[in-house]
């Protein structure tokens, strides 16, 4: 009888579990052989050398990944890809929230003015990089062919602000700024949308003015949008690769002034290109910064941030 | 957003909501809406930042539409006009081509997407089977993982299956997304239980309730997920790059790259280009605004 019992309940525990795996399984496939087996197979062609072709290969030891991580190279890249990150992130969300709060009112054709802003987000990495490649380019270039405006920075045509190390990465930061304003005007307008009225309207009472009210409202109401936002930034900084490869192939040389940990990995020019060895390495330690950024960014903020209800 | 997690809010409720949802308008609109002086500040602020934001646009479409003799000189001014260039960019600079073939491998990958997450995402939300959390945690895990940490091993993957230069290629490694597996499930755990049980009661399978009571009732979420898995995958950038080498299967971001490598010293032809490759997601997204931000937001729900 009551083993009887014990059979059935077995049996209806493991009655769905063919129908699952066969609705599971297209899934799980694809991600288990083009996400998590890549993954560690990575991990282990990290510690090897390849021949050219990314045959041959020999290992070397888990110690590759700190001769990497301690390389001239690796640390420049490190060291470029923070300085973008810092340039591009804090920027991009300043501006995005800046944006959202001047389109947050109602106003005759708002929707319009809605619609210009968030535009950005329908150019891929490739059609901003072209339209900011046209803007700044020295000899071809719009700005470089404005007469008042070379005239008052004559850098923009000699040597071109893609070209001198000092202002080259400041230009990629800024078309990838402008690229990724469109996202973070969306989410910031739709984040604004859910903050209930009749808390500005008490503040309002209260006598708290704009500025007080923003800081005290606004910004901690926005909590998980602009935690959400500043993650996505930054991990978008640090995966930098079409804007750098089409703007400025890593350069200007030899400093390698715009060289990213991504492009670092996978450019034309990157002294790694040809060792399939060397560049999983590169991929992991990419995917091990990334994930401890984020932890850090969930750790540090998130815990101060308030989500409602 | 809100109406995707309480969909079954019932006839009544909704009602409701709406009036409550008009009454909120109307006394916002009051409060809301500047006047005077701080009316004209505001419009004038909106045009100026419109203005920054619109300038690579505008630059760029100029440049398109003139002759090659023109193009340098006042690249502000639109005071020369020819579509013989776009026309150079669709025909020598194949975009007519290119934009065919991101077109397929995006269609492929967004139907794919959209039914390999309904599936997994069913069986996590509705089944019971052993094994279920843990598999479901390798499924969150994929997500933490950046598509840039797994190409070089991908690349000989495709490679040793004969697929570098096809459109296989391009497509295989994304036919599915655990985002969409992970934003389906939460949907379909809203789905109330007793739905289910009657459904069965009544005889009716799991791939029938599916079928024809879950997936009307998180048809908004479907759209939002096959726009976002479409533009994922028309601006896919470097996998392209690493995986064709022949001319014939370039999708429009490589494609474009090599239009731009190939002609530095003809900017109106290159921005030609950029101009075609932009329209096609330009005209989408005016269409489909609402499962866009629909999509941007779900990701941000939860954190």
């Amino acid at each position: 009888m009551s083993m009887d019992a014990e059979r059935r309940r077995r049996s209806r525990k493991w009655a769905d579990f063919p129908l699952a795996m066969a609705m599971i399984a297209p899934s799980a496939v694809v991600l288990g052989v083009f996400v998590l087996y890549p993954l560690g197979r990575a991990v282990w062609l990290g510690q090897q050398r390849c021949n050219n072709f990314g045959g041959n290969c020999k290992s070397q030891g888990f110690g590759q990944y700190v001769d990497l991580f301690r390389s001239t190279e690796f640390q420049n890249a490190l060291l470029v890809t923070f300085k973008f990150a810092l340039l591009t992130v804090p920027l991009g969300l300043v501006a995005g929230v800046a944006l959202a709060v001047l389109a947050d009112k109602y106003l005759r054709g708002i929707g319009a003015f809605r619609a210009i802003f968030s535009s950005t987000v329908a150019t891929s990495v490739a059609v901003a990089s072209l339209m900011w490649l046209f803007l700044l380019q020295p000899s071809v270039g719009v700005l470089a062919n404005v007469d008042w405006f070379n005239g008052l920075f004559p850098s923009v045509k000699d040597p071109g602000w893609l070209q001198d190390p000092g202002t080259a990465l400041t230009a990629v930061a800024m078309s990838s700024v402008w690229a990724s304003l469109g996202f973070t005007f969306i989410l910031v307008t739709a984040g604004l949308q859910s903050v209930p009225r009749d808390l500005y309207e008490a503040a309002a009472v209260d006598g708290a003015g704009g500025v007080r009210q923003f800081w005290s409202i606004t910004v901690p109401m926005l909590g998980p949008t602009l935690l959400f936002v500043l993650i996505v930034l930054t991990t978008r900084a640090f995966q930098a690769y079409g804007e750098v490869d089409l703007l400025t192939d890593g350069g200007p040389q030899p400093q390698d002034s715009t060289t990213t940990i991504t492009y670092f990995v996978y450019g034309q020019n990157s002294p790694i290109q040809s060792d399939a060895g060397l560049q999983a390495a590169g991929a992991v330690l990419l995917f091990v910064i990334l994930l401890a950024l984020s932890a850090l960014q969930l750790g540090g903020i998130g815990r101060r941030v308030h989500y409602g209800d | 957003m809100a109406t995707d997690t309480a969909p079954v809010a019932g006839e009544r409720g909704r009602e409701a909501m709406a009036v409550a949802d008009d009454a909120e308008r109307r006394r916002v609109r009051r409060f809301d809406e500047p006047t005077g002086l701080r009316r004209a500040g505001r419009y004038l602020l909106l045009f100026v930042v419109a203005f920054i934001v619109l300038f690579p646009v505008y630059t760029t479409v100029i440049a398109a539409l003139k002759p090659s003799d023109k193009v340098l000189q006042n690249p502000l001014l639109p005071d020369a006009f020819t579509l013989e260039v776009l026309g150079d960019a669709w025909t020598d600079g194949r975009l007519g081509r290119y934009l065919l073939n991101s077109l397929v491998v995006a269609v492929v990958v967004t139907v794919a997407q959209v039914v390999t997450s309904v599936l997994a995402a069913y069986a996590f939300a509705l089944l019971e089977f052993p094994g279920k959390r843990v598999l479901f945690l390798a499924f969150v895990a994929t997500l933490l993982v950046p598509l840039e940490a797994t190409l070089v091993v991908n690349f000989d993957t495709v490679d040793s299956l004969g697929w570098v230069n096809t459109y296989q290629g391009l497509a295989v490694p994304f036919l599915a997304t655990a985002f969409g597996v992970f934003l389906l499930r939460q949907v379909f755990l809203t789905l109330p239980r007793d739905l289910r049980d009657a459904a069965a009661i009544d005889g009716v399978g799991h791939l029938g309730f599916l079928r024809h009571v879950a997936l009307p009732l998180v048809k908004p979420t479907l759209g939002a997920l096959a726009l976002f898995s479409f533009l994922g995958s028309w601006n896919q950038y470097l996998w392209p790059n690493l995986l064709i080498s022949e001319d014939d299967k370039n999708t429009v971001q490589s494609g474009l790259r090599l239009l731009s490598k190939a002609n530095l010293d003809r900017p109106n032809l290159v921005m030609a280009g950029t101009v075609i490759a932009a329209v096609p997601i330009f005209a989408a997204l005016l269409v489909f605004q609402r499962q866009l931000v629909r999509g941007l937001t779900a990701g941000a729900v939860k954190g």
